[in-house]
């Protein structure tokens, strides 16, 4: 036989919760407890006001440019309900959902998009790495902590968080291969959210499925309904165990889409129809998950006006937190640099601060 | 005391902070049981075993982006770029990532990191395995650049880059590898980050050098009938500017020495350090003897490219003459 199959892959797709409102209770079991449901439907619907009111700081001048969240708020939730508190969360910048599950502070994020680094001066306790800007760097981060966890014989494991267009990135795929050669417990979560800025999935990855991307390198993978939390906590649960028993990665592509711009610096009209958007607005997550719950006689409208209430609040202190913490003092630029300040730099730091003051004596002398 | 070469003297180090702190690993490509293409962590593996010597996918970005994760996390992670030009597909994580997370972070995530990188030319070395990036990288705020010149200097350095709580790129000239032996105590030392050493006194000119261009250096002081002050930096990133202050007030005089390319190259950053510092002590502006700003040249011209003593004897004589 001079050819024959060496290979055939499979990838399935797992949806628990669909938008009919469909459940599948054989899959769902005992996934999710109704009391549990109930806070995580109110985590996202305190995450999606965030991120209206963040929007109209951007816009009143109050923040800088902001990323939504909107419409992503399951997938980081569920890997963060799902996981044990001290596994590394390693995520980009679209996953406060999970962060602020994980009880990274809201304000930290507000301070951290209004310009301030210590915004992101996480917590040890949170086991959350700093937002990440650069697309696709993250993923090898979370390799190598996963890597130190195993080297200590530590139960830990690494979950990190990337969108379609960072699987198109070198660092992807060098982070699937140390993991998956190396044998990482690492769980790989792609939001593919169809859109990286103005640039579509298909400009990004041919075949039919990102998931499929993991099975390059070895590793199992499944698609998910990225917007059914019940889906994707099911997937990051069978990958968690999988990374904690046998020390090993796993690929989850959970299909979702971004309901806002790419930043408040974006125009998303410019590139996609709103029809397109539309047909999204009716697979969210938050409307999802509510219907579900109506469905279930454990929510009403006035339970909804009553948490909108309570999510103001909360927010709206948040809010009042962050913009309450002045800038830091000058000197912090060079301070944080290194442990030790080296000389050449504490002498930029020392005369920057003479050169200020004797502009200013100077404009003063002046009568400016 | 042993009498070691400049690899010997590395590999010692290596062993000593390994036995010494079990947060020490190694990881890079052909580093484990092949003992890294210039033998540096040779014996290493059977030693400590793969779980400490770990060879890795052939992947620079990934060696370093896992490094950084590892760091993270506690370790003391001493990856292996196994040449100079080879460091480009790691760049984006050793500056978008490593040398910002202590600052990103206000101190509560730090990379605790030594990327050893064999540099430099004079070797017959294919393309891209010859060149002298150290400016790149002292440009790049947040890491430290350490650059040996001795088996003596290479231990005690590395033994401080590894314990330094900061990511340093440790800069290993290939030429010096295996040009000689000098006694490497086999007693645990360190040699500061950011301390040069002034290798001989004088009193009419400061010869500034690191790296392999400190042996031609040390050729034309001996060749030459000045009193030369020679300056062997050993750190470039942060420079000890103090000693070369101190130096050139007394000699009124500089040359500096380095393989890199002239434009922007260290030389320049000390040039500008020196005329601030000591403008009223100079009797001849600074003279740089360099590579010039061209590619790395293959092999058959690359000596052409190298500074080499004649062409430091003729930028001492332009000095000394002024």
């Amino acid at each position: 036989m001079p050819r024959k199959t060496v290979l055939k892959v499979e990838i399935e797709r797992v949806s628990i919760l669909d938008e009919h409102g469909n459940y599948d209770a054989a899959l769902g079991d005992g996934l999710i407890p109704d009391a549990d449901l109930v806070r995580l439907y109110e985590a996202m619907a305190s995450c999606r006001y965030l991120d209206e009111v963040a929007f109209k700081l951007q816009r009143s001048g109050r923040m800088g440019t902001y990323p939504q969240n909107m419409g992503q708020e399951a997938g980081s939730l569920a890997a963060a309900y799902v996981l044990d508190n001290e596994d590394w969360l390693v995520t980009c910048y679209r996953e406060n959902c999970g962060l602020f599950w994980r009880g990274v502070p809201m304000e930290s994020i507000l301070l951290h998009w209004m310009g301030d680094e210590r915004g992101n001066a996480m917590s040890r306790a949170h086991f959350a790495t700093p937002i990440a800007v650069p697309i696709g760097t993250q993923m090898l981060h979370a390799a190598g902590l996963a890597w130190a966890s195993k080297y200590r014989g530590e139960k830990r494991i690494a979950c990190t968080f990337f969108g379609d267009g960072a699987t198109s990135e070198g660092d992807f795929h060098e982070a699937a291969n140390f993991a998956a050669n190396l044998d990482l417990p690492v769980v790989f979560c792609c939001q593919n959210n169809f859109w990286a800025i103005s640039t579509p999935g298909s400009i990004q990855c041919s075949a039919p499925t990102v998931a499929q991307r993991g099975i390059a390198y070895g590793m199992p993978c499944l698609q998910v309904d990225g917007n059914d939390l019940f889906a994707c906590a099911y997937a990051v649960k069978w990958a968690a165990a999988r990374a904690r028993t046998e020390s090993k990665p796993s690929f989850i592509e959970m299909v979702t889409y971004r309901l806002g711009d790419h930043t408040t610096a974006d125009d998303a009209r410019r590139y996609r129809d709103q029809a397109e958007v539309d047909v999204w607005k009716e697979r969210d997550p938050l409307l999802r998950t509510r219907r579900h719950l109506e469905q279930k006689k454990l929510w009403n409208s006035s339970k909804e006006e009553a948490m909108q209430v309570r999510v103001k609040t909360e927010v709206d202190a948040a809010v009042k937190r962050a913009e309450e913490i002045p800038a830091p003092p000058v000197a912090d630029l060079f301070n944080s640099m290194y442990a030790e300040l080296p000389a050449q730099l504490a002498y930029q730091r020392d005369t920057m601060q003479t050169h200020s003051l004797a502009s200013e004596t100077a404009a003063k002398a002046e009568g400016h | 005391m042993a009498n070691l070469n400049l690899v010997q003297a590395i590999n010692l180090a290596l062993i000593q902070e390994m036995e010494k702190d079990d947060r020490v690993i190694l990881l890079g490509e052909d580093i484990g049981l092949n003992g890294g293409v210039f033998r540096v962590t040779d014996g290493l593996q059977k030693r400590f075993g793969e779980r400490r010597v770990v060879d890795t996918p052939l992947a620079e970005s990934g060696i370093i982006g896992t490094s950084i994760g590892l760091a993270m996390a506690g370790l003391r992670p001493v990856p292996e770029i196994q040449f100079d030009g080879f460091l480009g597909p790691a760049y984006d994580q050793i500056c978008s990532h490593a040398a910002r997370m202590r600052t990103r972070t206000r101190g509560a995530y730090t990379v605790p990191l030594t990327i050893r990188v064999p540099v430099g030319g004079g070797i017959h070395a294919p393309e891209l395995h010859s060149d002298s990036p150290e400016a790149i990288y002292s440009h790049t705020p947040g890491l430290k650049v350490v650059m040996p010149s001795s088996p003596y200097d290479a231990k005690g350095l590395l033994v401080s880059a590894i314990r330094d709580p900061d990511p340093v790129i440790f800069f290993e000239p290939k030429r010096v590898y295996r040009a000689f032996r000098e006694e490497v105590p086999e007693d645990e030392y360190t040699i500061p980050i950011g301390k040069a050493r002034v290798v001989c006194e004088g009193t009419e000119l400061t010869l500034i050098s690191w790296g392999a261009s400190v042996i031609q250096c040390m050729e034309s002081v001996e060749k030459s009938s000045k009193s030369i002050e020679l300056i062997d930096l050993r750190t470039i990133y942060p420079l000890d500017l103090d000693t070369i202050e101190a130096s050139v007030k007394k000699t009124g005089r500089c040359v500096v020495v380095h393989e890199a390319p002239f434009t922007c190259g260290v030389g320049a950053e000390i040039a500008a350090q020196v005329m601030e510092r000591c403008f009223l002590h100079l009797e001849a502006p600074v003279q740089r003897v360099t590579g010039f700003d061209t590619i790395m040249p293959y092999y058959k011209l690359e000596l052409n490219y190298l500074p080499d003593a004649a062409r430091i004897a003729g930028a001492i004589d332009d000095a000394a003459a002024y």
